[in-house]
């Protein structure tokens, strides 16, 4: 199996079958987990930049773990604050590390755009690692694998967002990458969290909470920023948990079947109850799981598969 | 007698309706005669505008030199040489500089440069407010008998809305208008593009249509209390043009300028992330720049202007939501205009004309906008056959910031005199 893209930007650009590829891959590279000794020599000789302009635990976490379990050599460059502040531009700064020859870039960015910017200009690969409220692709993939594995396909389901759909890059990329795999996405929430015109997107926009989990396969919660109330957003946090926080209660008319997802980090008790994180329905940290798995595959179609 | 005869072109004067073939004599930088076959006495030198379009020199009512302050990005010199060869002979130019010309030191500062290396005529914008802060008036009076020919914060939106009444009513006996940026902060809110589905499906922020139509409601209602002639910048929207529309049915003193961008490109340009597609305001839909053509060929917008806003190569490389707002327009303005709008039929070149010379130079009281003898010998001579490929690289600017680069076309300008004497080629 091979790519023949030199950069994963978004889920935009993806066909269906890519996507196929790359669940596919995941779930052969998943086993790896399960092993005693965890590591494979399939990028031995390879060299894995993180470059981490946004704080990030599990997102970096599980892009190294990835990278190492492939026996690649894993880098973490973290710069604090824009490039501005840095006093040295972007793009410097990745012709910086291009210099250093390495065969993958793993970007994340808080600027909408940059991984688009890098790749035109860098000649190694690039994935977006998550940029602004843009995409994060390999996010995206990693839920249509939890879902994939929990029902068995994806064409069909009813997949519902709930929350700050405005900023979130996960909202999108998952919108773009569900509605290529077939899935019914309903986007919830307060009309001040949900984007200019996002019917056209090709889903649903309800703001009601019972009804747009009502028939919903999986219910994927977002988290909430504090800031949103800074900016208006919402009046505050106590109200936004009250009407959009999911409860078991809330859940009891749903689905017995329901999947709750969660991109993370939780914010226990404002979008999410403790009991419903910890329920039964929760495959959150089936997500983190297969993060680690979705990730290896990238990294091994996007640097493993060419020539060598 | 020495002199300058221009023979054989097509002449498009609209002051005087003119549309024919005629020579044009130009002795002492002034129209000497018009007329058809002009026998000019020796020592008159001849340029052969077979073929060619003679038409008032343009006029550019919205630019940035830049100067002083921010040489790095333009100067009065690379500036008005940028004009002269894009087709233009006189640019207005806005007072964002640094320091901010809301005094007559730095009207009479840009004055004086422009005298020593200007290549073009150089009108100043003085600023409303002080230092651009919207808190307090500049010493308006002064910086319109200095010479400022206008007044505007452009760049910025004079939020305080007593504040902007009073501006109005205290530039009235000047007679300049007061020209509005209109953006109303807290609804833009720094967006760095167009609020719709493309800044859904881009994860940009987005400002919506309404932040420019806010301001643009409230303008007018103030020109309409005050009696003060205002003058919309760069106006943008289809929601902007109906109140327009709606306020000179009405007979209240507004007039507006759109940019060859805002005609020419919409938001989904935005898709490449090029930061030379970022301005304010920011590229609209399909339908905005429908509503803007249709209202720049039947009048109620007056004028095009460029809004050349040159930037150094590091503030326009880099994260688009961080980089600068603006596009180097005057080498390119002309050009695209004949190309895209008058070739397929979309304005005619008279009204072309009309929109680039007799109308700015109308609603801001200068001199020129016409052949009429008498007048500041100031010519534009376009070649409507000459090929072209937008090359930045060969700007006159200091700057290079165009999203028109390696576009190509047909129709250029091909000459530009001021006051009788060739700046261009």
């Amino acid at each position: 199996m091979g790519w023949k893209r030199k950069d994963l930007l978004g889920m935009q650009d993806l066909e269906a079958s890519e996507i196929t590829d790359v669940l596919d891959t995941a779930a052969s590279m998943k086993e790896i987990a399960t092993r005693e000794i965890k590591k494979v020599p399939t990028l031995r000789g390879k060299t894995v930049v993180n470059l981490f302009y946004e704080s990030s635990t599990r997102t970096r976490t599980s892009f190294e773990i990835a990278g190492k379990w492939l026996s690649a050599d894993v880098i973490n460059f973290s710069a604090s604050g824009s490039s501005a502040e840095k006093g040295e531009s972007l793009l410097d700064t990745a012709r910086n590390i291009e210099a250093m020859s390495p065969d993958l870039v793993v970007v994340r960015h808080k600027a909408s755009g940059t991984p688009a910017l890098l790749a035109r200009h860098l000649r190694c690969g690039v994935v977006n690692a998550g940029d602004g409220a843009h995409e994060h692709p390999t996010q995206a993939l990693l839920d249509l694998m939890t879902i994939r594995e929990k029902k068995g396909h994806l064409e069909g389901l009813n997949v519902t967002i709930v929350g700050d759909v405005t900023h979130s890059r996960v909202a999108r990329s998952d919108i773009f990458g569900m509605r290529k795999m077939g899935i019914t996405v309903t986007v919830a929430g307060p009309p001040t969290l949900i984007p200019a015109q996002c019917q056209e997107l090709g889903v649903k926009v309800s703001h009601r909470l019972e009804e747009a989990i009502a028939h919903a396969d999986v219910i994927m919660m977002l988290r909430l920023q504090h800031e949103r109330m800074q900016g208006g957003y919402i009046p505050s946090i106590r109200e936004y948990s009250r009407v959009w926080g999911l409860s078991l209660a809330r859940l009891a008319p749903c689905r017995p079947d329901v999947l709750i997802m969660h991109p993370g980090p939780v914010n226990r008790g404002v979008e999410l109850a403790p009991e419903v994180a910890d329920s039964r329905y929760s495959v959150i940290l089936d997500q983190v799981a297969n993060g680690v798995a979705v990730r290896m595959a990238v990294l091994y179609l996007l640097a493993g598969s060419k020539k060598a | 007698m020495s002199g300058l005869l221009i023979r054989n072109g097509r002449l498009v004067d609209p002051s005087s309706g003119t549309d024919a073939v005629q020579d044009v004599w130009i002795a002492d930088g002034h129209i000497h005669k018009v007329g058809k076959a002009l026998k000019a006495p020796a020592g008159v030198e001849v340029v052969d505008a077979r073929s060619k379009v003679v038409c008032p020199g343009f006029i550019d009512m919205h630019v940035h030199l830049r100067e002083p302050g921010f040489e790095y990005k333009e100067t009065i010199a690379s500036g008005t040489r940028a004009a002269a060869a894009g087709g233009f002979t006189a640019v207005a130019c806005m007072a964002n500089t640094f320091p901010v010309n809301d005094n007559r030191a730095v009207t009479d500062y840009i004055l004086a440069r422009a005298k020593v290396e200007g290549v073009v005529r150089v009108y100043p914008i003085g600023a409303v407010t002080r230092n651009l802060e919207g808190t307090q008036l500049a010493e308006m009076a002064e910086q319109a008998e200095a010479g400022c020919v206008a007044f505007s914060d452009d760049g910025r939106c004079v939020m305080n809305a007593a504040l902007y009444r009073r501006a109005m009513e205290y530039a009235l006996p000047f007679g300049t208008p007061v020209i509005s940026h209109a953006e109303d902060c807290h609804l833009a809110h720094g967006a760095p593009m167009h609020e719709g589905i493309v800044s859904t499906e881009l994860g940009l922020a987005g400002q919506p249509g309404a932040a420019e139509e806010v301001m643009v409601a409230r303008d007018i209602i103030l020109a309409e209390l005050t009696g003060a002639h205002l003058h919309i910048a760069h106006i943008s929207t289809a929601g902007a043009v109906r109140l327009l529309r709606e306020a000179r049915a009405r007979g209240v003193r507004v007039t507006a300028e759109v940019t060859p961008h805002h005609l020419l490109l919409t938001d989904e340009a935005v898709r490449s992330y090029d930061s030379n597609v970022k301005m304010a305001p920011p590229l609209r839909t399909k339908r905005d720049v429908e509503a803007c053509l249709e209202a720049l060929a039947d009048g109620t917008i007056d004028c095009v202007a460029t809004d050349h806003a040159p930037h150094a190569l590091s503030e326009k490389e880099g994260e688009f939501a961080e980089a600068a707002n603006g596009v180097a327009g005057l080498e390119t303005a002309v050009a695209l205009l004949l190309d895209r709008l008058v070739r397929p039929g979309v304005l005619d070149l008279p009204t072309l004309v009309t929109r680039l010379s007799t109308a700015p130079a109308r609603l801001l009281g200068l001199p020129g906008g016409t052949l009429a003898p008498g007048a500041a010998a100031d010519i534009t001579i376009l070649d409507l056959e000459q090929p072209w490929t937008v090359n930045p690289a060969t700007f006159q600017s200091r700057s290079r910031n165009t999203p028109f680069a390696g576009c190509t076309g047909t129709g250029a300008p091909w000459m530009t005199l001021v006051g009788g004497v060739k700046v261009s080629p």
